[in-house]
């Protein structure tokens, strides 16, 4: 094909675009997905090697030190979780065109808040575990709702940008935690707050390697469990439900919806409290289940960015996210080994943007044709 | 905490929202949202200070810093304008590629030591004037300066030339102005091009200038992000952008002179006594984004004002548009 087109150029091959007047196969979607992820490693690489970097080795690097063994898999998995859950916050506000861009500080708030159940203290030590992180996790979904209604509230109201609004609140939250962790909770003076009591730990699998000894030393912890459970929800609200129906309405259209009776603005606000919820659960996970104290630079790693990639990689539907979201948990978990240690950033960034060009197929076919119209 | 010193740093450091500001608005006359301005400035940050670091001249740091911006910015000229895609996303996509692109390439710059920066000056006579002579003219980076000559520049260039009126019919209804003659799609890539070029120039202006040294992300600490939301403050207007700006930059430097003495206002500065009080102060320029940002809205809504009508909007020639 190409080179019937070299052959013929000079009899004039013209490329034209047509907008698409029916959907694309089913499959052609996922295809064009894969094929934006593969330009982009590509691209990757070419940087990769332009600072003098080996791109092939460094991809081998990656796949072995993310699906290598057992254990490392368990620690995809691990880092693979939060993103889960700030993917599914960023997914159903985009859902609606609501561009919460927040997550990030949702999470961190979120696990403030789970937090302030064990440092505050909220409950006792000695309170059983179920109880307590079954509080735990209400008080993170309840803070990240918090930290979504902030910019769904002046969205509603005021008309204000939420894009900015819900960014601003990511620098906030990390301030907030700060303040908590170097003054009032801080750890005989450094930055962190003491260690979680293990009442306070989401169940892990090396636990139960006494009954399993395939388990040892295995990481991975219940807030996967969280995630996909959460997952499977997000899926059923979206798809099975009214509420869900109203959503996809308004992120279609909007005029439409304001036509059949929908509340816009109550929608506006209950999305971001929903998104802002996940990502707080998604907060509570990492700091009960990995980190087991509240520290900064672990929380604030960037999750609630990834999971706008993840969400939009895997076309907002909640099933792909959980896919996806190992794919980046990898490329983090490898990425944290690798010089220069900006790659797995820049890399993620390509994806996004080869991604949204890619969508370009979605719309318009490419046709080759002879130039003689 | 002296007021004359703290007006006098707060202008220097509003110039990088200036010149970000600035970019942003003429992007957005044109119709295209970008959001990638933290990406991009990044990139021009760690270009100019790389670059002066390689050949000692930061007059050449400054060119190649607003030259890599502004290529950058090509990509999401050509998805959101080309390609047609959503310009939030692209937006998001271009700071994020932005940050990596810098993180690697300006990996152990931070270590890399001084360079020479650009020149500061004070200009005769008029530093003489009293209160705003010290303020505005005294010692001031040659960015400063142009960044004084750029608002009213920019101001008369969108509304009193011709040029300028071509830029605003592309941003308000790109159907009329092509049929006019107009390249819409030309127009919209030059000016993303240059809202590149002063996001670029914006980041020179910190590794340079204000603030020199390359601190990877810490470097812009979300000032491409307030620029965004200080275009909507202005209401895409270069002179309300101004004082946007420098109102900004003096509230930076509020916030580090503040922790300083043991006495505030007649009592025991808790900022001083109790350091981690001072996460509070570094809320402030964010929670104030919030604040300007309502204000802006509200006014939008009252007077009837508004975003470039075709802002956001892909323009397809043919469809029935705007």
């Amino acid at each position: 094909m190409a080179e019937a087109s070299l052959q013929k150029k000079k009899t004039g091959f013209k490329i034209r675009l047509e907008p698409r007047l029916e959907e694309p196969p089913g499959w052609f979607p996922l295809f064009v997905s894969l094929l934006a992820i593969v330009i982009a490693l590509i691209l990757g690489g070419v940087v990769i090697s332009a600072v003098g970097g080996d791109p092939i080795r460094s991809y081998q690097h990656i796949a072995r030190a993310s699906f290598g063994d057992s254990g490392v898999l368990s620690d995809t998995i691990v880092k693979a979780t939060p993103i889960l859950l700030t993917a599914l916050a960023c997914s159903v506000a985009f859902r609606m065109k609501l561009w919460n861009i927040g997550a990030e500080g949702q999470f961190i708030m979120g696990a403030w808040g789970a937090s302030a159940v064990v440092l505050a203290p909220i409950l006792a030590e000695e309170t059983p575990r179920w109880f307590f992180l079954f509080v735990m996790a209400l008080a993170g979904m309840l803070m990240g709702a918090f930290w979504g209604f902030i910019p769904g509230y002046l969205k509603a109201k005021f008309n204000v940008n939420e894009i900015i609004s819900s960014l601003m609140l990511n620098y906030i939250a990390v301030a907030w935690v700060n303040f908590w962790i170097f003054g009032v909770w801080s750890e005989g003076g450094f930055q962190m707050s003491p260690k979680f009591p293990e009442n306070a730990w989401l169940p892990r699998l090396l636990e139960y390697a006494s009954a399993y000894p395939a388990f040892r030393g295995l990481t991975t912890h219940a807030g996967l469990l969280l995630g996909i459970a959460a997952a499977l929800i997000i899926w059923l609200i979206v798809y099975r439900s009214r509420w869900g129906y109203e959503i996809r309405l308004i992120g279609d259209n909007p005029q439409a919806a304001n036509y059949a009776g929908i509340n816009i603005a109550a929608n506006v606000i209950a999305v971001m409290m929903l998104s802002g919820a996940l990502a707080g659960l998604g907060g509570m996970s990492e700091v009960s289940g990995v980190v087991h104290r509240l520290q900064t630079s672990p929380l604030a790693a960037g999750y609630g960015f990834t999971g706008i990639i993840v969400a939009w990689l895997a076309k907002l539907n909640p099933l792909a996210i959980i896919v996806v979201s190992v794919f980046f948990g990898a490329l983090i978990l490898a990425g944290r080994e690798i010089q220069p240690s900006g790659i797995p950033k820049m890399i993620q960034g390509i994806i996004l943007v080869s991604l949204i060009a890619s969508d370009f197929l979605l719309r318009y076919r490419i046709r080759i044709t002879r130039g003689e119209e | 905490m002296d007021p004359i010193i703290i007006l006098q740093a707060g202008v220097a450091t509003g110039t990088v929202l200036l010149f970000a500001t600035i970019g942003e608005i003429l992007a957005e006359r044109s119709g295209i949202l970008n959001l990638g301005v933290e990406g991009m400035m990044l990139i021009g940050a760690m270009t100019a200070f790389s670059v002066t670091i390689a050949t000692g001249n930061p007059w050449l740091g400054l060119l190649c810093a607003m030259l890599a911006a502004g290529l950058l910015s090509q990509i999401h000229a050509f998805i959101t304008i080309t390609l047609q895609a959503d310009q939030v996303v692209s937006g998001l996509a271009l700071t994020f590629v932005g940050t990596g692109i810098s993180l690697v390439l300006g990996e152990g710059l931070s270590k890399a030591g001084t360079v020479s920066l650009l020149p500061n000056f004070s200009i005769p006579l008029l530093s003489q004037i009293p209160f705003l002579g010290p303020i505005l003219f005294t010692k001031q980076s040659v960015l400063v300066y142009i960044g004084y000559l750029f608002t009213p520049l920019t101001w008369y260039y969108i509304n009193h030339t011709r040029p300028g009126l071509n830029l605003r019919s592309v941003g308000e209804y790109p159907s009329a102005a092509d049929s006019l003659g107009i390249n819409v799609f030309r127009l919209r890539y030059f000016y993303v091009f240059v809202g590149g070029m002063l996001a670029g120039l914006a980041g020179a202006t910190i590794s340079l200038a204000v603030a020199p040294g390359w601190f990877s992300e810490l470097t812009t600490a979300g000032q491409g992000w307030i620029a965004v939301g200080l275009v909507i403050f202005a209401q895409w207007d270069p002179v309300r952008a101004m004082f946007g700006s420098y109102a900004f930059g003096a509230l930076r430097r509020l916030i580090l002179d503040i922790q300083g003495p043991t006495v505030l206002l007649g009592f025991d500065n808790p900022f001083y006594y109790n350091p981690y009080w001072g996460f509070f102060l570094q809320m402030l320029p964010y929670a104030f984004t919030v604040i300007v940002l309502v204000i802006g809205s509200r006014e939008a809504i009252r007077k009837r004002l508004g975003a470039p009508a075709a802002l956001g909007n892909p323009y397809i020639r043919g469809e029935r548009g705007k």
